[in-house]
């Protein structure tokens, strides 16, 4: 019984003092992490927004679309661009689930008149030298100026006019396809998404 | 002179990759390319080095009877506190290596040095060790993502060396190539070493 004790109490104080450590370190690091993200957001962001001047991490519209397999609701948030207070382009963030191995998540610019200013790859895990290239400027470059009215949202192999990669069709067949329900979802709620808030 | 002993024997002579195949997770998983596996690898040694310190230093208190989960808790802990302070600090390397950090965890070679040596030692000659072994995990992934970068994409380190009319064999840096290349290596060294004695 005694050794039993001595057990509990050694095992308790190692994991209550791992636990003081940790506590302490994410304090120290949570706000350095947020700026971090707040960074890497706004990278992305002016990656696919033509020049702005306010924040578009903060001038947001968040809207519900559908419900996911919990049936929870899933929530989509647009950035809003400005520059000299009128609205050059809105960002937002599509996720293609059918990606060759995990989710793909692409950051889509839209300027005012429908057309795609750029996309960027904010996540994937694609085989490195196949569907990685994904990432690639000669691949992610071919969206600009696309819009609904202007493409076959297809890749060329199955008939449509976007470039698939050398040996990997999986990965941009997933992400024109996410891009173009993006774009559809932006196209049936573009008055809601545009309107209000011009202060910065 | 025991230090250095400490030191050398995770280099070469107990290597944890080509010798003790230890921590075969990691090595065959990240070694798409040099870069990716020096990352990986030195990331792994700040945390043996330091787990190696806390499991020396408490190796007289903590009961054999709960040594194991012990170190666990030891091992996660710095692996969570490397893991904040890149996203807070180096982010860039963070996003590089960020999915294998946690990774970190699972790798019995730090479990392994934990229980074979740095709960029977002094800190010192645990921090040897683990500098020691950590440092010959580096060199071992090291070798096998340079071999599989410059089959699999023509380069190392990013650097191309075949030149644009390389066809790279990409089977080199999917999962197979992973098998295939450390069985080769172990095969060659094998040779190597059966030659010698």
């Amino acid at each position: 019984m005694k050794e039993m004790s001595r057990l509990l109490i050694t095992l308790t104080l190692i994991a209550a003092c791992a636990g003081l450590i940790l506590s302490m370190v994410e304090s120290a690091t949570r706000e350095p992490i947020k700026e971090q993200r707040r960074l890497q957001m706004l990278k992305a962001l002016s990656a696919v927004l033509p020049e702005f001047d306010n924040s578009p991490d903060t001038d947001v519209v968040t809207l519900q679309n559908g419900v996911n397999k919990k049936g929870k609701p899933v929530q989509l948030t647009f950035y809003r661009g400005r520059k000299a207070q009128q609205l050059i382009g809105t960002a937002f963030k599509v996720v293609a689930p059918d990606g060759y191995s995990g989710n793909i998540e692409v950051m889509v610019g839209i300027e005012p008149n429908d057309h795609l200013h750029g996309v960027e790859i904010l996540s994937h895990a694609e085989t490195p030298g196949l569907g990685a290239r994904i990432i690639e400027p000669a691949f992610k470059n071919q969206f600009k100026g696309k819009s609904l009215d202007n493409a076959d949202w297809r890749v060329k192999k199955d008939g449509g006019q976007f470039d698939q990669i050398t040996g990997a069709t999986i990965s941009p067949r997933a992400i024109v396809k996410a891009v173009k329900k993006g774009l559809e979802f932006y196209r049936d709620h573009q008055t809601e998404i545009t309107a209000g808030g011009t202060e910065q | 002179m025991s230090l250095v002993k400490d030191f050398n024997k995770g280099i070469w002579k107990e290597n944890a990759v080509f010798k003790l195949l230890l921590g075969m997770c990691p090595t065959l998983a990240v070694t798409t390319s040099a870069e990716n596996a020096l990352g990986m690898g030195l990331a792994t040694t700040f945390v043996l080095v330091c787990s190696n310190i806390a499991v020396a230093l408490m190796r007289k208190i903590i009961p054999s009877g709960v040594r194991i989960p012990a170190f666990i808790i030891i091992i996660a802990s710095f692996v969570t506190v490397v893991q904040l302070s890149m996203e807070a600090w180096v982010y860039d390397l963070y996003q590089a290596l960020g999915i294998f950090i946690p990774l970190i965890v699972v790798n019995c070679l730090i479990l392994g040095r934990a229980e074979a040596f740095a709960s029977k030692n002094p800190v010192i000659s645990s921090v040897a060790d683990g500098l020691g072994m950590g440092l010959g995990f580096t060199l071992g992934l090291f070798i096998l993502g340079a071999v599989r970068e410059l089959f699999g994409s023509g380069a190392i380190l990013g650097v191309s060396l075949f030149g644009a009319g390389y066809q790279p064999i990409l089977l080199m840096i999917l999962p197979p190539g992973a098998f295939i290349t450390l069985g080769l290596l172990l095969a060659l060294m094998n040779k190597f070493e059966a030659g010698k004695s």
